[in-house]
């Protein structure tokens, strides 16, 4: 306690304030040491295990380089790493171009119909992507496509017109569930551009070709270049596509065979680990030239945080044309898919559209799902875990942020850094890190709820990142000065000046999390044990087993209420909003 | 009271050595006066008073508040800022946008050590709110506030906890002209009432004047001269500060050595040679500057009235400009341009002989540096 008597000088000299314990530095030393722990410990088993042969009760597990030369030495590595590339950079490519051409339509046309296609953009927080891959695969599989039969029944073939379970199909899907993302990365980049960039180059004289060519396309390069790495590291990370339409027909990417190895028997854990290190590396690749790209945007300095008025082109009569565009992109991204799980929800046995099949329509599949035994636990897991992995998630890194933010401590940085690497750690390589990290080390942790409660927090410790530096960069410095000022104490202003001013965007945060939580299934997939299911796993098993209208009935009333809470995120996160990043 | 002995301060760069802001500033504050510090942006004014508020901590020199060592780098002293009590008024004002305008004035008094009753917090909350006639909004939300009253009630929210010492960070500049004319008024009338020892943050020249009992130019981080505002603007003592507070004329000139009759300098320039007042030591042949307000050009169509000891010249007006309640003109002495600023009613036309007269107590001769250095 520092005196305020007016004492002389030098009584004070015993006195200092400074190495006074504060609860500032336990709580701070405490949250650095969970998020080190959370980023890196897994990592570094992740890369142990991969120099280790499987141990077995007569032979111990030892050293070796094995797992790589098993990996690198067979030529299907080579067929493994061509099918992911060609994957990701096909699906970044359909995203991008679809992406793209909607975020265009939207910000630069006077097309109609655009405010619905913002509300379209949040779609894929509602679907999760196994629903939306399920619901394709009713739509376009050789056999029971909708898409297939209708065509078939116009023609009066029996040829099959598309083909989901190909490479094709694969990229479809998946390109289609990411242009969202890419619609709202090349919105932002539109608005970020200031129009009278272009305007002044139509005064000196250019041609509409000429300004696109000149000015639009050089300053949207970097957007355009970092939208195509983020898209093509999320595609290389997907499981459930490659999973659900690769598997089958022996199309492996990177996940799948990772899946493959630890599913096959004796599980392979050690090659699991050497792929898993080879898509790390990829994705930190990705990564690492998406910031690069994005830090030499900023000479560009298109972005000024000014909000420009849009300037937008007459399209005349081809309006119509862009706005049929957008409802055939509705069609194919929200309404078949979630049309044909709702058809499918009121069958008995899974049947096509048709006359007699509607007779049948029953509830039986949502009796059965209220009634399903491992479906009770799973809705009570999802929820205790979403919710305490968004709590937990969200208040971590507000005290991160704080610190890297607010204070001058060395190294500062690299907690920032630290809190960010589970980013590039695609979700089934997080699992298998994380499986690989409480089997060895033990403590009972494996096989209980707690490891999917370690994942979820290591999984979305960056989105809390993103959430709450977002608005801990708009709190002015000085409202917690003057809180100093008058005399109130770190944790006193932290608890009523900044937690308080930061609760719009630690809501928005909370409410993605626990949606991204719900949706979960990479990691989840490894880690689950008999009690511990989740909902997104047993959607997993339903599919397995082939419960088609279970699963439909399922993920109807999944989709209903992830709707319900996005919708309620909306409304409270106005200034935040919750998108999907 | 305040007491700042050697201040110096430096921040981390990105690269190289760190920057220093504030070098070796060392002032003192008597008890109940109101004290400015004036500078250009970046010349370590805001570093300076953050030092003394406790939210940056300097690398070497002492602050001593009332007896009481507030930091001290000798004896490894740092009072964090929310055990000084000091008063502080942000740039932003920083108010709490989640509190109402009571809630804020309150929060010094409800986070302090020695409680208070909630009755107790009322009634000093009241008070000081309609000190700064913001009674009636106690209930409001802080946010629906205009720019002036948030600013009231940033000083409010600053006096309530009855500070040793009040802390300003340029609190008018995010004020619209007018009303940071009346704001000016309004916040010397309170320093005065409390008598509450005040250090002032600004780099505008016209608040330090209208409110300061003493200026403290600084630029690049040092202090260059202290003193009443009428010693700063009209005895600058560097040219930064003739320059910096007001417009003036610069007339480059050559001692030419004492004028017995008037016990004044006289030294030759290109509008002629001149009586000066000297602040500093002059010698013959010296290099000097001398800087004479605008107003202090006095101006007449006729010849002028001979005083005794005057500076009297004439020229040619080069150009005039009026402003409403003056006018510029650009008088030519030989190749020399001459700034006066004269009373609206005077008309001569461009191109009209003008007569000049300076009372040699007004042009203040500023020995240049260089030569200074040499003549030692």
């Amino acid at each position: 306690m520092a005196s305020v008597e007016n004492v002389s000088g030098n009584l004070q000299t015993g006195d200092q304030p400074v190495v006074k314990a504060d609860p500032k530095w336990a709580i701070m030393g405490g949250v650095v040491s969970i998020v080190a722990w959370l980023a890196l410990v897994p990592l570094v088993f992740l890369i142990y295990q991969s120099f280790r042969t499987p141990g077995t009760a007569r032979k111990p597990a030892i050293w070796t380089l094995g797992n790589y030369l098993d990996a690198y030495s067979n030529s299907d590595t080579l067929v493994l790493f061509a099918n992911s590339v060609e994957f990701a950079a096909g699906t970044a490519i359909l995203a991008l171009v679809v992406g793209t051409a909607l975020a265009w339509m939207t910000e630069r046309t006077n097309t109609p119909l655009k405010p619905l296609f913002y509300a379209l953009s949040i779609i894929p927080l509602i679907i999760p992507g196994i629903l939306f891959v399920v619901s394709w695969i009713f739509l376009a599989s050789p056999k029971i496509g909708l898409i297939n039969l209708a065509l078939q029944n116009i023609f009066g073939t029996d040829k099959v017109y598309v083909d989901i379970y190909s490479m094709a199909g694969m990229i479809w899907v998946d390109g289609l569930h990411y242009a969202p993302i890419a619609f709202l990365l090349m919105t932002a980049a539109f608005r970020a551009m200031d129009p009278s960039l272009e305007e002044s180059a139509m005064m000196s004289g250019a041609s509409m070709w000429g300004i696109f060519r000149r000015i639009t396309l050089k300053l949207a390069f970097p957007a355009v270049a970092a939208s195509f790495l983020i898209l093509f590291v999320r595609s290389i990370e997907s499981f459930e596509v490659p999973a659900l339409l690769g598997l089958p027909v022996g199309i492996q990417v990177f996940t799948s065979a990772i899946y493959d190895a630890i599913h096959s028997y004796p599980s392979n854990i050690g090659l699991a680990a050497a792929y898993a290190i080879t898509l790390l590396v990829i994705t930190m690749g990705g990564i690492y030239f998406q910031s690069r790209i994005t830090a030499q945007g900023g000479k560009y300095s298109t972005v000024t945080g000014k909000g420009f008025r849009p300037r937008t082109i007459d399209l005349g009569r081809w309006k119509y044309l862009t706005a049929g565009i957008f409802v055939v992109y509705a069609l194919m991204v929200v309404i078949l898919p979630f049309l044909v799980l709702l058809w499918s929800s009121l069958q008995k046995f899974y049947s096509v559209p048709s006359m007699e099949a509607l007779r049948n329509v029953s509830l039986a599949a949502y009796v059965t799902i209220i009634n399903y035994p491992s479906v009770g636990t799973a809705v009570w897991n999802s929820f205790i875990l979403s919710i305490g992995s968004a709590t937990t998630v969200m208040v971590l890194t507000a005290i991160v942020c704080w610190i890297v933010l607010r204070t001058k401590i060395r190294g500062r940085f690299l907690l920032d850094q630290l809190a960010s690497i589970p980013l590039v750690l695609p979700g089934l390589v997080m699992g298998l890190a994380i499986m690989v990290c409480y089997l060895t080390i033990g403590g009972g942790i494996y096989g209980t709820i707690w490891i999917l409660f370690i994942a979820y927090v290591t999984r979305f410790l960056p989105y809390g990142m993103r959430y709450n530096t977002t608005s801990m960069v708009q709190l002015h410095k000085e409202l917690e000065e003057s809180a100093a000022m008058s005399g109130a104490s770190w944790f006193t202003s932290f608890r009523r000046i900044v937690l308080p001013l930061l609760k719009p965007g630690l809501l928005a945060g909370w409410i993605y999390i626990v949606i991204v939580s719900v949706r979960e299934l990479s990691s989840s997939i490894l880690l689950y044990s008999p009690g511990t299911e989740v909902v997104s796993i047993v959607i997993w098993e339903m599919w397995q087993n082939g419960q088609y209208v279970e699963l439909s009935a399922f993920g109807v009333m999944l989709i209903a209420t992830l709707f319900v809470f996005v919708m309620t995120a909306q409304w409270i996160g106005k200034r935040f909003g919750v998108k999907e990043t | 009271m305040l007491t700042v002995k050697g201040l110096n301060t430096e921040y981390p760069s990105q690269k190289g050595p760190p920057v220093k802001a504030a070098q070796d500033v060392t002032f003192e504050v008597p008890a109940g006066k109101f004290f400015t510090l004036l500078g250009p942006s970046g010349c370590g004014k805001t570093t300076t008073l953050r030092s003394i508020a406790g939210l940056e901590r300097p690398v070497g020199g002492e602050i001593v508040v009332n007896g009481r060592t507030v930091y001290s780098s000798e004896k490894k002293i740092f009072i964090p800022p929310n055990q000084r009590n000091f008063g502080m008024v942000f740039q932003s004002y920083a108010i709490w946008p989640h509190m109402t305008v009571f809630a804020n004035a309150a929060f010094p008094l409800e986070v302090r050590k020695t409680k208070m009753t909630k009755t107790e917090i009322r009634e000093k909350v009241m008070r000081v709110l309609s000190a700064v006639a913001l009674e009636q909004y106690a209930d409001r939300e802080a946010t629906k506030l205009s720019g002036g009253q948030q600013q009231r009630l940033a000083l409010a929210r600053a006096l309530v906890m009855e500070p040793e010492l009040l802390l300003l960070d340029e609190p008018l500049s995010n004020l619209d002209a007018k009303l940071r004319d009346r704001m000016r008024f309004e916040l010397k009338r309170i320093q005065r009432e409390l008598g509450l020892t005040t250090i002032y943050v600004t780099h505008d020249q016209g608040e330090a004047l209208a409110l300061s009992h003493e200026i403290a130019v600084m630029n690049e981080g040092r202090i260059v001269q202290v003193g009443t505002p009428r010693e700063i603007y009209e005895h600058p003592r560097t040219k930064f500060v003739a320059d910096f507070i007001g417009t003036t004329n610069f007339i480059d000139g050559t001692v030419l050595g004492m004028d017995n009759a008037s016990g004044r300098w006289n030294v030759r320039t290109p509008a002629g040679d001149m009586l000066v007042h000297a602040v500093q030591t002059l010698a013959p042949n010296m290099a000097v500057t001398v800087s004479i307000r605008p107003e202090d050009v006095e101006v007449f169509e006729e010849a002028a009235p001979a005083g005794s000891g005057l500076n009297l010249t004439s020229g040619m007006v080069d150009q005039k400009v009026f402003l409403g309640d003056f006018v510029d003109f650009q008088i030519k002495i030989g190749e020399f341009v001459l700034l006066s600023r004269a009373h609206p009613s005077m008309r001569t036309p461009i191109g009209d002989k003008i007569h000049v007269r300076m009372n040699p107590e007004k042009c203040v001769a500023i020995p240049d540096i260089s030569s200074a250095r040499s003549a030692a």
